[in-house]
């Protein structure tokens, strides 16, 4: 039996959507071959999902509710029934609920997939809103979507073809000319959506590729500019092109003054924009002014319903029609009359957006970014003169604390060089049909609180405008310190699904492991064992994939996850927390799953067996969801107005909610916190640029390690060092070295390799040993390789977004001996071995390095000596 | 018949177009999984060479190369099914076909030609 479904976590890791054919005998996985027919992926396939059938039948894979039965972290357990575990989740959380109140339980979530519709259902229907991603500062992927909406009102992505049913083949589609891959190794990854290999293919095409890394990538070695720049630096380097497209006249000058808030006014005197409300009574401080050059006056920019009208008219005067708003007010006229009659100089939007961008002449852009100046000159112009032309950016913008000023200076690239929702250029991305299952920053969908008054307990919802506006998730980082002030509430339980705290999400993990310690009741939903799961209080066994019925709703196109087998004992993410949601809360609006997946469907006018029938559905062409030129034809805004669903009703190259939160409304640059220029003191004990999170082909984050097929491609946690480095520390290609900076230290085997720079350490992140002891203190070998332990949490950006596991400082020094038990095959070719339960055998002891073929490797130059 | 197969000239045989391999490992667990090849053992692999080039730089290329246990997925072929590794390479730098049409297409740079063991 050949069963057609969509590959989304758990299995592959990713974020999925390729379509695949799983070959089932007598009810067991044989094979799983990419479908060759599906428009995402044509019949390709990954090594994580083509390695499903060591997954699926792994004899680690956990396979019955466990309740623990000795101390937390002493791996001691009792397998229990389904029944048994539901109703002890039930009894602990409830008392919680009871005692506490349903905020005081954290809902934490790994890199979102699948499982975020679920959490949330659960979450809400228990009555939290604290659904917390468990990265610092939130710092992947929903801070660039926020970003975006800030600005745009919409979140886009590069157009690979994806929304059109022949892809690049459709006649509405254009090859871009240049692809500009910002912080980005999306082919080892497929992140965010997008299918990494897109950009292959686009490069046989004829596409250019402008890549900026500081790594030789596969990309970098084939870019015809490379930019390989000091990390952290990306909003310097955003500001530098814009710098060179304004001064240089390579913007869409038409775009700017149609589409953008160029045209409305800033006060000189408080630097806030001039409101309606400043200029006349009953004006509205939502509304905005602009000077009109066809009468020499102050118009009156009508926000709400996107028309200009007369200062002073009444509110059922007809608009203003024929006004031609300045884009620079000239020296002479730049003051209006505010009511109190008070004259106060005005600037435009535009003039105090170039003036910031003006702080970035190209000279002082190379200096923090590293860069040679005609290098980011000619990248700028090559970008900026190709038509189309396109920006696909990674999570290492995210992972700078200044993520929103860096990501507004890079929207306003694609918009300025007039590729916004155009072929081939950034379009924009909604939900498949408006069909929403995860509601990413900005969306909401079905899955909802009873009501919006128990959001207001949302953790750190009031530090942070933008949690209020856009992002519907609980502070990562006031939440660990929560957990230990108690204050403003205090959090009494967390329940953990496909999500690693301990040894791949959470910085500071010792602290994660304090934390989960202090709580009265910790549930994990996993696959299999991980340092975190050995913290709980049960673990509960989830389904792969092949083994559920639900759909991917992401971006598009709109796919069905259709049940292809069982495991016994696992229960998919989805059917475990409709349960216990339906115990939490008896009034829950849907009698079974299929009728809440045919709710999410609806928007498609399709049922989930409909849907699943088809197996995939691309929204029509005029439906929101898809492409081009939506903000001229009103398809982003409700009233179907042209223009876009911000404040303004333009894309704001001034941000009126950044205003509004106490931000700088401005795009610009700030240092990350540890870097040669903001700690050179530190720079100077730590005189290595320490980047994390390097992604390996083969791995997502910290999973995959006990997969042999995979382990085998990838055996050992690598920190890349040009061979120089590596010459000037007396390290040998091969040899074991602890990174170390000022919070921690981690062992990996250093990789001497030219394509990092002189200057940087490139440390692979995630690592944990699931073959290792599984209590405390080794809990899974994670004290040995995490790089998490170089870096802090607490230093998230202003606006409560952004992190820095990209861009801190290290040194690097031998290590002189092996992590215990170093990887080696082993025998049958079976890593991470059966699951212990109380009473059986465990791993070898910590401390204890097996003499392995590999180990053996290793210089000693303790021995040598 | 061994000694028959071995004065043949190999009929079919791979165009890795070498330019466009990210090194994403599809290929040898592709081929892992079809053959049902423990971990060590794979009819493809793919190796990295990074070469150093005048001037401070380099270039980084990944090369997926046919081990002995390469047999070219003849019971796939047969059904008229691409070979494991070629139908997932996520980079489409593969072909199958007959080594004397695959020469043809070897009309760009960056490319190799590789006929199996006999």
């Amino acid at each position: 039996m050949i069963v057609r479904t969509t590959a989304w976590s758990a299995g592959p890791g990713c974020h999925g959507g390729c379509g695949v054919l799983a070959h089932i005998e007598d009810g067991r996985l044989v094979k799983v071959e990419g479908d060759p027919e599906h428009p995402i992926n044509r019949g390709r396939l990954c090594s994580r999902c083509l390695a499903m059938t060591q997954y699926v039948d792994h004899p680690g894979r956990l396979r019955s509710p466990r309740k623990r039965v000795g101390e937390r972290g002493e791996n001691k357990w009792q397998d229990i029934s389904w029944e048994e575990a539901y109703d002890l989740i039930e009894e602990k959380m409830g008392k919680i609920r009871e005692e506490y109140g349903p905020e005081s339980v954290v809902f934490s979530m790994g890199t979102g997939r699948d499982v975020g519709a679920w959490i949330c259902l659960l979450a809400y229907n228990y009555g939290s809103p604290n659904v917390m991603f468990a990265l610092s500062g939130i710092g992947c992927y929903s801070p660039r979507i926020a970003a975006s909406e800030t600005v745009l009102g919409d979140y886009c992505v590069f157009d690979g073809g994806q929304w059109l049913p022949k892809g690049h083949d459709d006649p509405r589609y254009k090859v871009p000319e240049t692809i500009v891959i910002w912080g980005y190794n999306i082919n080892a990854s497929c992140p965010d959506n997008i299918f990494g290999h897109w950009i292959t293919d686009l490069m046989k095409k004829g596409s250019k590729i402008i890549c900026i890394d500081p790594r030789l990538s596969f990309f970098a070695s084939r870019a015809d500019k490379w930019l390989q720049l000091r990390p952290g630096t990306d909003g310097a380097l955003a500001m530098g092109f814009l710098n060179v497209i304004i001064n240089e006249d390579l913007y869409d000058r038409e775009f700017v003054e149609k589409w953008t808030n160029a045209p409305h006014l800033v006060r000189s005197d408080t630097g806030t924009l001039l409101r309606a409300s400043d200029l006349v009574e009953d004006g509205s401080p939502d509304d905005f002014v602009v000077w009109d050059t066809s009468t020499g006056a102050p118009a009156i920019w009508d926000a709400a319903n996107l028309e200009f009208r007369a200062p002073g008219a009444a509110p059922d005067a007809p608009s203003l029609t024929g006004v031609v708003p300045a884009l620079e007010v000239p020296a002479e006229q730049c003051a209006v009359h505010l009511l109190d009659e008070s004259s106060v100089p005005v600037k435009t939007v535009w003039s105090v957006f170039c003036a910031e961008v003006a702080e970035y002449p190209v000279d002082k852009v190379a200096q923090i970014t590293w860069l040679r100046a005609e290098d980011i000159v000619e990248a700028a112009r090559l970008y900026a003169t190709s038509k189309p032309a396109t920006i696909q950016w990674g999570v290492a913008v995210d992972m700078t604390p200044a993520i929103t000023p860096t990501s507004m200076a890079i929207a306003a690239l694609w918009c300025l060089t007039g590729n916004l929702d155009v072929p081939g250029g950034n379009v924009v991305a909604r939900s498949a049909f408006g069909a929403v299952a995860y509601a990413l920053p900005g969306s909401r969908g079905p899955i909802q609180l009873p009501s919006q008054e128990v959001d207001t307990t949302r953790i750190a919802r009031d530090r942070y405008g933008v949690l209020s506006e856009f992002i519907w998730r609980a502070q990562t980082d006031v939440t660990l310190e929560q957990i230990f002030t108690g204050k403003p509430y205090p959090i009494k339980g967390m329940w953990v699904q496909a999500c690693n705290l301990v040894g791949g999400i959470g910085y500071d993990p010792q602290r994660w492991v304090k934390a989960l310690k202090k709580l009265d009741f910790v549930c994990v939903v996993d696959t299999f064992m991980t340092p975190t799961a050995e913290l709980a209080d049960i673990v509960l066994p989830a389904a792969t994939f092949l083994e559920k019925d639900g759909i991917r709703s992401w971006w598009t196109p709109l796919e069905s996850i259709v049940k292809a087998m069982e495991v016994e004992g696992c229960r998919p993410d989805n059917e475990i927390n409709f349960e216990l949601a339906r115990r939490f809360n008896p009034d829950l609006k849907w009698n079974d799953l299929h009728e809440l997946l045919d709710e999410i469907v609806s928007p498609s006018g399709m049922t989930f067996d409909e849907l699943a029938k088809k197996g995939w559905e691309l929204p029509p062409d005029g439906d929101p969801s898809a492409p081009y030129h939506r903000h001229e034809r009103g398809l982003l805004r409700t009233d179907g107005k042209p223009g876009f669903k911000t404040p303004s009703g333009k894309m704001e190259l001034y941000s009126v909610l950044r205003e509004r939160w106490g931000f700088e409304p401005l795009p610009h640059h700030e240092e990350p916190p540890f870097s040669p220029v903001s700690s050179p003191e530190l720079f100077e004990q730590y005189p290595l640029i320490l980047t994390t999170g390097r992604r390996s082909p083969v791995y997502f984050n910290s999973e995959h390690r006990n997969i042999p097929w995979l382990r085998e491609a990838d055996p050992d946690p690598v920190v890349e060092l040009h061979p120089e480095t590596g010459a000037a520390l007396g390290i040998g290609n091969g040899e074991w070295v602890w990174i170390e900076n000022m919070f921690g230290k981690a062992r990996l085997k250093a990789k001497l390799t030219p394509i990092v720079p002189r200057w940087l350490a490139s440390a692979a992140h995630g690592w944990w040993y699931p073959e290792q002891e599984g209590a405390e203190p080794s809990l899974r070998g994670v004290w040995d390789s995490s790089t998490n332990q170089l870096l802090p949490m607490g230093y998230q950006g202003k606006d409560g977004l952004g992190t820095h596991a990209k861009c801190t400082l290290c040194r690097v020094y031998r290590a002189h001996t092996a992590p215990p038990g170093a990887y080696t095959l082993p025998e049958g070719g079976v890593i991470g071995g059966a699951v212990s339960v109380a009473g059986t055998a465990h791993g070898p002891a910590p401390g204890h390095a097996p003499a392995t073929a590999r180990g053996a490797l290793v210089r000693n130059p303790d021995k040598e000596a | 018949m061994a000694a028959k197969r071995k004065a043949k000239a190999p009929k079919n045989g791979l165009l890795i177009d070498y330019e466009y391999c990210t090194g994403c490992y599809a290929c040898q667990v592709a081929c892992q999984q079809e053959h049902h090849w423990p971990a060590g053992m794979s009819g493809i692999r793919v190796h990295e060479i990074v070469q150093n080039l005048p001037n401070d730089k380099a270039y980084l290329t990944y090369l997926p190369f046919p081990t002995e246990l390469c047999v070219l997925c003849a019971a796939r072929t047969r059904k008229g099914q691409q070979p494991a590794c070629v139908q997932h390479c996520m980079a489409a730098c593969m072909r199958y076909g007959k080594i004397e049409e695959l020469a043809k297409e070897m009309s760009k740079p960056r490319m190799v030609l590789w006929a199996p063991r006999g």
